[in-house]
């Protein structure tokens, strides 16, 4: 069940992904898959972000025109890196959250482009500052997503009870 | 191995990943030749599904655009009315000089650039990842597009194909840091490569110090690599430095607004002088 909860999470994220920046020109730059891979990790452990992070940067990688598995070893990393933080550190406040999506998204982004410049694929003059502002983005947007998960349930719960009953 | 046992060590499943992605990658850019089996597979079964979703997006707009947006349509009818008429007299103006122009051209004895065939293809979805600028056609190999066929717009280039399937087709577009298209300066006639920059620029390298380059130029594609059919619009200079060698150093702003790009044409016809597609992963 929750094998299929993180599959389907991977595909909306991929769906997301492939949809919203080409209606939304501001959303181009933000990666909702490795969002979703952070917010995988940070939940369920490093194994599972491992797993998360290798299936999401395979199929992204797939859907890319770059090298397959170098999108999908960063993920990978980023995704063991994160879960072991979850498990290590309590990171369940907006504050250390934003730090975890801050950093997983700068350590994606070296892993990515460190593979990229080393193999003599791909030259990148000065990403830094496109960089910066993707890992910015993929914070708020993730520390916004984990809030209003958590929100959800207990949201819905109070509505039930709240409801009158019907006779 | 037990799956509870997979969960207690996460450091043995990190390692037989990236060993595997290790793998994954170092054949790939040993051969450098063909397209994987399942980066073709998952994108054309991908592909599906963003038809899928594109099409409910659309039918979504529809109803919306159908029903709700129809207020004070009249008043728009009018204006339109007297701006068909308006277009009607700017039409006879633009055929007197189409003429005048197709006269003089004849006069000079120009050889007629022969006719393009293409077909017109919409725009499904944006690429998978922010690191590549690709973005998915409803068009494939059963409308006759194959890899490395040029993609203009109304406004210039927009790209190449590098992945068709059945019904459907990955577009590399030309500000991707991957893409390059032979080039040259429309007033001086200086030859040159036009790359990719990152972000919404372009990059035009190899252009000698001495060339005359000054911002404002128009860039087109000069034809020498055989997907870009000559003579089309890339782009204009923004600025020219002079670079740390012999070239100059030129960004080029691209004519083509790639964020708003929703229909474009397919050049199915080679240019003269195709012959293979570059490798994978390879500017052409």
């Amino acid at each position: 069940m929750k094998l299929a909860a993180s599959l389907a999470t991977i595909a909306g994220a991929l769906a997301l992904q492939t949809t919203l920046t080409a209606y939304v020109r501001e959303t181009s730059s933000l990666d909702f898959v490795l969002i979703v891979v952070v917010y995988l990790s940070l939940t369920s452990g490093p194994t599972t972000g491992v797993l998360a992070g290798t299936a999401a940067g395979l199929i992204q990688d797939a859907l890319s025109s770059g090298v397959m598995g170098i999108g999908a070893l960063a993920k990978t990393i980023v995704g063991f890196a994160a879960g072991r933080v979850g498990t290590q550190f309590i990171v369940t406040a907006p504050l250390p959250r934003f730090v975890v999506f801050i950093g997983a998204s700068l350590l994606h982004a070296a892993i990515f482009i460190g593979l990229y410049v080393l193999l003599g694929l791909r030259q990148f003059s000065n990403p830094w500052p496109a960089v910066a502002g993707q890992a910015v983005g993929n914070a708020v947007v993730g520390v916004v997503g984990f809030q209003v998960l958590e929100w959800l349930p207990g949201f819905l719960q109070r509505r039930r009870m709240g409801r009158p009953i019907r006779r | 191995m037990a799956l509870a046992d997979i969960k207690q060590r996460p450091g043995t499943v990190l390692g037989v990943a990236v060993v595997l992605h290790l793998v994954l990658i170092s054949v790939q850019v040993n051969t450098a030749t063909g397209i994987p089996i399942f980066r073709a597979l998952t994108f054309g079964t991908f592909s599906e599904v963003q038809r899928m979703i594109t099409g409910a997006v659309t039918g979504v707009e529809e109803l919306w655009s159908g029903y709700f947006a129809l207020r004070g349509v009249n008043d728009e009818n009018a204006a339109l009315r007297q701006q068909l008429q308006d277009l009607q007299i700017k039409l006879q103006e633009e055929r007197a000089l189409a003429q005048r122009t197709e006269d003089l051209r004849q006069l000079l004895e120009l050889r007629q650039r022969a006719e393009l065939e293409t077909t017109a293809a919409e725009i499904i979805a944006a690429g998978a990842s922010p690191e590549f600028r690709t973005v998915t056609i409803d068009k494939g190999t059963g409308d006759r597009v194959d890899a490395d066929m040029a993609v203009l717009s109304p406004s210039g280039v927009v790209g190449r194909v590098i992945l068709p399937s059945a019904r459907a087709s990955k577009v590399q577009l030309l500000i991707d840091r991957n893409a390059a298209a032979g080039a040259i300066i429309e007033r001086s006639r200086a030859q040159g490569v036009v790359v990719g920059a990152g972000g919404e620029t372009l990059r035009m390298d190899y252009v000698p110090g001495t060339a005359d380059v000054k911002a404002g130029d128009l860039v087109v594609t000069s034809g020498i690599d055989g997907i870009y059919p000559k003579g089309f619009v890339i782009g204009t200079v923004e600025t020219v430095e002079r670079g740390p060698g012999s070239y100059h150093e030129i960004r080029v702003s691209p004519a083509v607004d790639f964020s708003r790009l929703e229909e474009v044409l397919v050049v199915l016809t080679p240019p003269p002088g195709h012959d293979t597609a570059p490798a994978k992963g390879e500017r052409p």
